[in-house]
């Protein structure tokens, strides 16, 4: 062996591992890149534009639910205001993954506030950037820092308020202490329209040469409720799905509600007839040759069916839900039962109840309340 | 010499026995080169750890089964030493974080973190990632699975995650939001025949039809029971012929006797008597939940009709309160004495509206 050939060999190993573009989740590809890019938030965009072109900014709180672009926007924004040089100097981004109990807060944040920033307009790029005198912190995930750690704040926040500016993203606003929140100017994000939505999706598929049509991406936002990293994310395993089958095959609606891990109507309309609820569409064939519908044992054996098909109890929940609320013939009366009862069972899921007792539960009661 | 389970586990996608669409899928998302982070749920004995091996072999070749189980120590926030179970091969790794408890977001912090920050420097490795298999992910806390999600998109590049859990109910949704879900359900009756009589031929033996379609009905879905009732059975007689009796643990027995006393009688004493029957079960570590749905089944199977439905709603009830509660037993004696009462209110028609 050859002191020549170990030397080739590594300066090969030595090589900058890049990332892959086509291996990054497409949530993070297509991530807006400058606040106008951000989908359907207006109100917010348009006072955000305002701070950009003022280089003031309050300090902030994000709140709305998951996927609405709330780090996106952020993000976004930061970037605008310092450019890719001076991005990593200016903004501390802070989310849950890192350890951020009080300790935290009073080393790491302080020191970083504490350090006053210099002044760096012209990018490497070529273009301008405001640059304001200040840096940003980011907190994201917000509502899960502990109630000591959000106080240790609280003084900080005003202590290096002339050249430090907050940022909290939260889902729960509810879960922000008080004197936090009345420090921060709050911007509420709300769940995505479809038709935003839409062209988002849209546009993605397109820029990544996936097949899909309309009725799948009526799936995927159905499914994804509002929550649009959500769909994207369907998206993106969807069309993995296809393409690696042979020949590649375009995405069909069932594929999504597989990976979405939705039950399947024919399962949740199945269950439903046992418990008396009349499906319409379905009519039921072998009548005679099955047990009496609603009997205890009857439940308890589709229940347990249920159960070794391995669906989520949420997920059944979810859908049973929809499926009474929605139904054409149910009174109100009967509607309502079943829905105390559907909350109960929500919160015993929450609390981690046991799966199967609490379906069974569910079905006996919602049995009871139409019968 | 090792079990029947392990013995005849398949080792590849190709062999599994069930499931095809399941296993052509991940097949073609192993050989993509696009392998997202996976999440594997459904009962348990249904074939979620086979098939996570089974992939990682796809993936990675046969290197993945030359396993070394390292002892890691994390230190708490308190400054408390946590000793964990590592099981690693060189291109993926093994973690039950339930086993540290409070702290299983120390573990998941450091130790995915680390990971996530070492590259692969082999070149020839088959995948620039490494994996890491998360057992038991539905017991993970809030605060691990918070730790998860940005953690999950930021080091893409340098791992992918796989989950395994029995439910996804008590799963955070931005988790579920960032996985593929694998649904792995439990394989029905004629699949379970045909692995129960694949090992049969493997071990080798024939295994008379009738043997193998009672071991089914007594597994309820569950193949590593089946398979190891079959092995059990084999060991009791050896040619699988006559009448055949299927052992009932220990413990099932013993719920099953205490449904029959609360049936039997209603009075405080009984009480007093199922109560130690309970603490005999829970001091064996028996789960609380366990006891309480094993004896609720067979309350169930003995009452009336219009009983059942109450005595139902009562033990879900008590269930979730022992979960929110400290002491199981309360809950589980409030039960026995909640079913006496309907039971006694039921046969002498009683006024018992007071007692609720």
């Amino acid at each position: 062996m050859s002191f020549f050939n170990l030397k080739g060999a590594s300066t090969k190993t030595a090589q900058k591992h890049v990332v892959d573009p086509a291996l990054q989740p497409w949530v993070e590809k297509y991530r807006p890149k400058t606040i106008d890019d951000v989908s359907a938030q207006e109100h917010t965009v348009t006072v955000l534009r305002k701070a950009l072109t003022s280089t003031n900014l309050p300090h902030m709180l994000f709140y709305g639910p998951p996927g609405t672009g709330k780090t996106s926007t952020i993000l976004a924004l930061a970037r605008q205001l310092f450019g890719p040089d001076n991005f990593k100097n200016r903004v501390l981004e802070l989310n849950a993954s890192d350890e951020r109990g009080i300790a935290i807060v009073r080393e790491k944040i302080k020191d970083f506030a504490r350090q006053t920033p210099r002044a760096e307009t012209v990018s490497s790029d070529g273009k301008t950037y405001p640059c304001p005198p200040y840096k940003i912190i980011i907190l994201d995930e917000a509502d899960s820092m502990t109630q000591d750690a959000q106080g240790a704040l609280r003084r900080i926040m005003e202590t290096y308020a002339r050249i430090t500016r907050f940022c909290l993203v939260c889902n729960y606003v509810t879960r922000i202490i008080e004197p936090l929140a009345s420090r921060c100017s709050k911007f509420r994000f709300t769940p995505l329209d479809p038709d935003s939505s839409t062209s988002r999706l849209t546009q993605i598929a397109q820029a990544e040469h996936v097949d899909v049509d309309s009725a799948a991406i009526d799936t995927l936002i159905n499914t994804s409720q509002g929550d649009l990293r959500r769909a994207i994310t369907y998206l993106q395993s969807a069309s993995r799905l296809s393409a690696s089958t042979d020949p590649p095959t375009p995405i069909a609606p069932v594929d999504i509600q597989e990976i979405a891990g939705v039950v399947p109507e024919a399962v949740i309309n199945d269950f439903a007839r046992t418990l008396g609820i009349d499906v319409e569409g379905a009519m039921q064939v072998d009548d005679s040759a099955k047990p009496k519908d609603g009997s205890f044992g009857s439940i308890q054996k589709k229940v347990k069916e249920l159960m070794r098909e391995g669906f989520s109890a949420t997920q059944i929940l979810s859908q049973l839900h929809d499926l009474v609320v929605h139904h054409p013939t149910l009174n109100g009366r009967q509607k309502s039962k079943c829905a105390l009862v559907f909350a109960e069972a929500d919160k015993a899921l929450c609390d981690g109840a046991d799966e199967e007792l609490w379906i069974l539960e569910v079905g006996l009661r919602v049995h009871k309340a139409i019968s | 010499m090792s079990l029947w389970v392990d013995q005849f586990r398949p080792r590849t996608l190709d062999s599994l026995h069930y499931h095809h669409g399941l296993s052509a899928r991940l097949k073609s998302l192993a050989s993509s080169g696009d392998f997202p982070h996976i999440l594997f749920y459904g009962p348990s004995g249904a074939g979620k750890k086979t098939r996570i091996t089974c992939t990682l072999r796809e993936l990675f070749g046969p290197g993945v089964e030359k396993l070394k189980i390292d002892q890691r120590i994390f230190l708490s926030p308190s400054k408390r030493k946590l000793e964990i179970n590592i099981v690693q091969s060189n291109f993926h790794i093994e973690i039950t974080p339930s086993d540290a408890g409070n702290y299983d977001r120390v573990v998941i912090q450091e130790l995915l973190k680390e990971i996530a920050q070492t590259q692969q420097v082999d070149l020839n490795a088959k995948q620039r990632f490494k994996a890491v298999v998360i057992n038991e992910a539905d017991s993970l806390s809030r605060d691990a699975q918070a730790a998860l999600r940005r953690t999950m998109e930021k080091y893409m590049s340098n791992m992918r995650i796989i989950l395994c859990a029995n439910s996804t109910s008590k799963l955070i949704a931005p988790i579920k939001s960032r996985c593929l879900l694998m649904r792995v359900a439990a394989p029905n009756p004629q699949e379970m025949e045909e692995v129960l009589n694949y090992v049969a031929k493997r071990a080798p033996f024939t295994l008379p039809p009738e043997a193998a379609k009672k071991i089914i009905d007594d597994s309820g879905g569950n193949l590593r029971k089946a398979i190891l009732v079959l092995e059990a059975l084999k060991m009791q007689s050896p040619d699988l012929s006559g009448p055949l009796a299927i052992a009932k643990p220990d413990w099932e027995t013993y719920c099953y006797k205490v449904a029959d006393l609360i049936v039997s009688e209603q009075s405080p004493a009984r009480v007093m008597e199922v109560r130690a029957k309970f603490y005999e079960l829970l001091s064996h570590c028996i789960p609380p939940t366990v006891i309480l749905k094993t004896v609720a089944e067979r309350v169930v199977e003995k009452v009336d009709e219009s009983l059942k439905a109450d005595i139902m709603h009562w033990a879900a009830f008590y269930e979730v309160r022992m979960r929110l509660g400290s002491k199981k037993i309360y809950h589980l004696e409030a039960w026995v004495v909640k079913v006496m009462s309907l039971y006694k209110h039921f046969f002498y028609d009683m006024d018992m509206s007071s007692f609720d």
